[in-house]
Order: structure tokens, then C-alpha cells, then sequence
């Protein structure tokens, strides 16, 4: 029930709004190829486990840290999840 | 099922089931429920226009120039690091993409009527207008600082002509001469932006005219990444520039182009150079559409960036209040997205959720050696507020392998959003 109703949100209205923050990300990350590394091909698990690591400082960095401490363990795995699916 | 989890499966839904090149034009993009406007094709307004666009909806960008001067990286332009065409970007991909563009300027704006005549005679109505127009330099503002003396003292606070200016006649300094920099107090574009200038002119000074002077006379005491940036002076630029802050008399308080002096109450200082950066509002069309208060900048509601003034007017990039989101391009882009989504849902019928927004910016002090400052902001009490917990500089006591891999990033952050916005 649930799921068809989100379908039919889906087929009427114009693009699935993105999880907060997720339309950030893109500021920087890009295609494949820059400084930066591209978020195209990474699975939603790896990202939300990244998003995790930069949150705890297991993961060294520059910014990431700074950046993934604004944001729950839901919204980080709602952003991965977005980004996973091609989202931009 | 909790909002998040929703929102996570809906993202999933999407994904697996429509693809997004495979997305069909919704019918919501047809007929008078979706006609955008979006006026200024910067950071803020060429973003929202392709978001808009990607979503179906039937998008007008109303912007004058073909050709976009981008003010991030100018001023290593200035200093003699980067050619002037780095930073020229324009408007055919955008174009080609499907988003139509009016090539001429807004003039007024019936935000009762909801409708926007153009300075080329035509009319258009909308359903939601976005306004991304940046700033104003005011002209009104320090006594002797008119249009007329920035061709002389150039503020190059505007990518273009004045970037040029400033660069040639840097390059024209005489041995031993005086450079003075005029920084504003807040809000202005920008936050970092004048002290990656004096860091960078001093780095020009340093290498091509050592006898040189740079005096940097601030309307404040202190901004943003401070601690980073005096580091950095100290270290590389001793006995060549000389920051002046506010409770050490360094407010301007009038100039004199034909004299060439930069007054302060307590001193005037006589200058081979000036760059006067003086203070700003919103581009003139913010306050022709009612959007602007008495500020001179446009209140906005932080969840959909409509305007607090006229409904049917949303705000991003510099014009807007954004509370503790700086003005700087990498928010213009940020917000440019959120406030697409939230038109797309409004006109839907739908209430938008809160967003959280995200911004980097970089400085470079010298070349190689690059700084940041980063936030994660969230509507809170009516205003968008630093997320707590999140953000802040680069480490004051960071290697300098830290410093050259963030002047990296700062060139990748340039050459993707770039891409991502006119590519
Ligand atoms: C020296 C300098 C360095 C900077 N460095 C950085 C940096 O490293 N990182 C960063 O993130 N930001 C940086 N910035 C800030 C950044 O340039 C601005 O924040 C950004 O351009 C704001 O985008 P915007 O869309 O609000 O306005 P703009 O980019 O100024 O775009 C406004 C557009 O609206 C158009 N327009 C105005 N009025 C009308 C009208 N009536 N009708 C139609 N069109 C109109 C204009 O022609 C213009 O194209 C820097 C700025 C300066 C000055």
C-alpha cells in the first residue's frame, strides 16, 4: 500500500525531493578523474560508512570531518542512499 | 517508518525503478502550475535554472551577459597566477540542455501580479520567481568612492573589466611603491576573499617588487579564518604587509582619486595603488521587486529561501539573508538547489522539508598553500544557522602537505562547480 502510493508520488510529481544536505555534495564531488574523489559507482554502503569514519576521525581528512559531523547517522545513510541512486 | 527511513526507501524507489535519464516529463511541467523565472545566471540562478529544468518544469533564465566572469580564483588573476580567460564561462551548454534563456535584464517585478518586464519590452509570468542577481557595489556609501573613482581605484569586487584593471596596474607598480587595501565591514561577497587578496598581492609584491608595501585597512577587527590567515602573513609576508584592523584606526572613512589618498580618522594614507572594496546590497533589481529591507539585502524564509516580503519571490546566492551562510559561491550553488526543490514541491502542493545546506570555501595565501573554512547550516529559529558540532578552519597547526593538498582541492572545488553549473 504504502509503496504504490509512493510510486504514484513519484510518477506525478516533477523529481524526488533530496534527503538534507545530499544536494550539497556536489559542490565539490564531480566526475571521476579530479582531486577530489567522484561519488559515481560507490555503493550507498560505502558512502554512509565513509560519512561515519569522517565523523569519528577514523577517517583523516580535510574538510570531510568538518562537514560529516553536521549530520546524523539517518541523515548520512539517507544522503548515501540518494547519492547511490544517481542523485546530483 | 520514520521520515528519514522514507525518504531513504523513496531514494531507493527511485533508483531502481526510474532510472533518471529514463525519467518521463512529468504533466506537472505543462500549463500556468509550473512557470518559473529565474533572474541572474551566477552561481545562484544558473543552478536553480538546471535543477528546474532537470525536473521538468518549464524554466525561463533571464540574464544580460553571454559571458559570466566568476569572481572565485580573480584574485590570482590580479596577482599574475592565471589568465583572465580561467575565469569566463558562458551560456550555450546550459542552452543546449533545453533551459531557455531571455538574453537581456529584468527591469521590474509585479510581485502582486506575479509578472517580470524585461528591459527588452517583453513580459513574463510566473508562478515562482527566482532571484539570484548578487550584489551592488554602493556608490553612496564612502565619501569620494563613486563609479567614477573606481576606474581609478578599482574595486574588482565584480569579476570582468575591474579584474583587469587591478591586475594591470599592479603589474605597473613602481619600485618601492604603496599598495593600500580597503576591506569593508559586514556583510559584504566574500568574507575571505579581500585577505586571500592581500595575501596574494603580497605574494606578487614578495616576488616581483620586494621594496613593495601593501597596507590593509579594515573596517573590522576580526573575520573569517583570521587566525590562519595572520599565521600565514607572519610567516611569509613580514615588513611587506601591514594590516591595519578597526580598533587600530583602519576604517576608511573617505578617498580621493585625483589626490590618490585613503583617509582614515587618524591618518590619510597616499597610495601608488588603491583597491577600494567598498560596501554592497543586493543587485538593484531586489529592491525594484519590493524583496529588499532597509538593509539592502532580501529576508528570506530558510526553508524555501521565499522571500520574507513578497510571496512568490524566493532569494539565493549574495542578495539573500542567509543568517551564518557566508556569501560566497559555494552557497549560492547550494542554496540555488534547495530553493529549486522547494519551488518544485510548492508547486506541487506539497510543504518542502527543512534542508540543510552545506559550504567550503578556500583562500589561497600563496600558491600551494591553500586554507578553508567549512559549515553545515540548518533552519533554526527562523533563520539558517550553523549546525552545532560541525564546521570550522583548518587546523592552525596543520603540515604543509595539508596546505598544498587544500590549495588542490581549492582548484578541483573551482573546476567542478564550474562544470556543474555551465558545463
Ligand atoms: C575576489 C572574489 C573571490 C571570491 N572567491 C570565492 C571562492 O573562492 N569561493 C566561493 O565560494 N565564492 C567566492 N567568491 C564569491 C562569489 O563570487 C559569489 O558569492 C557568487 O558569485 C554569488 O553568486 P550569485 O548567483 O549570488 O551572484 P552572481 O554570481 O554575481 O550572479 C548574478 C548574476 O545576475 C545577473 N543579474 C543582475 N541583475 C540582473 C537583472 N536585473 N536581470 C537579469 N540578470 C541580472 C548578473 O549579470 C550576474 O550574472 C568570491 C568573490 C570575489 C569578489
Amino acid at each position: 500500500m504504502r509503496a504504490s502510493l509512493l510510486l504514484v508520488l513519484l510518477a506525478t510529481t516533477p523529481a524526488a525531493a533530496s534527503p538534507p544536505g545530499a544536494s550539497s555534495c556536489s559542490g565539490c564531488h564531480g566526475a571521476p578523474g579530479g582531486a577530489v574523489p567522484s561519488l559515481a559507482g560507490h555503493s550507498a554502503d560505502d558512502i554512509a560508512a565513509s560519512l561515519a569514519a569522517f565523523r569519528s576521525g577514523a577517517r583523516p581528512a580535510t574538510v570531510m570531518n568538518r562537514i560529516a559531523k553536521g549530520f546524523s547517522d539517518d541523515e548520512s545513510q539517507a544522503i548515501a542512499a540518494w547519492i547511490a541512486g544517481g542523485g546530483q | 517508518m520514520t521520515r528519514l527511513g522514507r525518504r531513504a526507501v523513496l531514494a531507493g524507489l527511485a533508483a531502481a525503478a526510474l532510472p533518471r535519464p529514463a525519467l518521463p516529463r512529468p504533466a506537472l511541467a505543462q500549463g500556468a502550475r509550473g512557470r518559473v523565472v529565474v533572474v541572474g545566471g551566477g552561481f545562484g540562478g544558473a543552478t536553480a535554472a538546471r535543477v528546474l529544468h532537470r525536473a521538468g518544469l518549464a524554466v525561463t533564465l533571464v540574464e544580460p551577459a553571454e559571458t559570466y566572469w566568476a569572481c572565485p580564483f580573480s584574485n590570482e588573476v590580479i596577482a599574475g597566477l592565471r589568465p583572465m580567460s580561467a575565469q569566463a564561462f558562458g551560456y550555450d551548454a546550459l542552452r543546449a540542455s533545453g533551459v531557455t534563456l531571455a538574453r537581456t535584464s529584468a527591469e521590474a517585478i509585479d510581485g502582486a501580479a506575479r509578472r517580470v518586464r524585461l528591459a527588452d519590452g517583453t513580459a513574463l509570468d510566473y508562478d515562482r520567481l527566482i532571484l539570484s542577481p548578487g550584489i551592488a557595489l554602493r556608490f553612496d556609501a564612502l565619501p569620494g568612492y563613486d563609479a567614477a573613482a573606481a576606474e581609478v581605484m578599482p574595486h574588482a569586487w565584480k569579476a570582468g573589466a575591474q579584474t583587469e584593471l587591478l591586475a594591470r596596474q599592479l603589474a605597473a607598480l613602481p619600485e618601492g611603491g604603496t599598495v593600500v587595501l580597503s576591506v569593508p565591514g559586514n556583510p559584504y561577497r566574500c568574507p575571505p576573499g579581500p585577505y586571500e587578496r592581500a595575501s596574494l598581492i603580497a605574494h606578487y609584491l614578495k616576488t616581483r617588487k620586494p621594496r613593495a608595501k601593501l597596507i590593509v585597512l579594515d573596517a573590522k577587527d576580526t573575520f573569517s579564518k583570521q587566525k590562519l590567515f595572520q599565521q600565514a602573513w607572519a610567516a611569509l609576508y613580514p615588513g611587506i604587509l601591514d594590516y591595519v584592523p578597526l580598533a587600530a584606526g583602519g576604517q576608511v572613512t573617505s578617498v580621493d582619486a585625483t589626490a590618490m589618498t585613503v583617509a582614515t580618522d587618524f591618518e590619510t594614507y597616499k597610495a601608488d595603488l588603491a583597491c577600494i572594496i567598498p560596501p554592497q546590497r543586493a543587485a538593484p533589481i531586489a529592491s525594484a521587486a519590493g524583496v529588499a529591507d532597509r538593509s539592502g539585502w532580501c529576508p528570506i524564509d530558510p526553508v524555501t529561501f521565499e522571500s520574507r516580503l513578497v510571496p512568490g519571490i524566493h532569494v539565493v546566492g549574495d542578495a539573500a539573508i542567509a543568517g551564518a551562510m557566508p556569501k560566497s559561491a559555494f552557497a549560492a550553488n547550494a542554496q540555488g538547489k534547495v530553493c529549486a526543490e522547494a519551488v518544485i514541491d510548492l508547486l506541487a502542493g506539497r510543504a518542502p522539508e527543512a534542508p540543510k545546506l552545506i559550504n567550503t570555501c578556500y583562500s589561497l595565501v600563496a600558491p600551494g598553500y591553500g586554507i578553508s573554512v567549512a559549515g553545515v547550516y540548518h533552519p533554526a529559529n527562523g533563520v539558517l544557522a550553523d549546525v552545532e558540532g560541525a564546521g570550522g578552519t583548518s587546523p592552525v597547526d596543520a603540515p604543509e602537505t595539508v596546505r598544498r593538498q587544500e590549495a588542490v582541492y581549492a582548484e578541483d572545488w573551482y573546476r567542478t562547480i564550474t562544470a556543474a553549473v555551465f558545463g
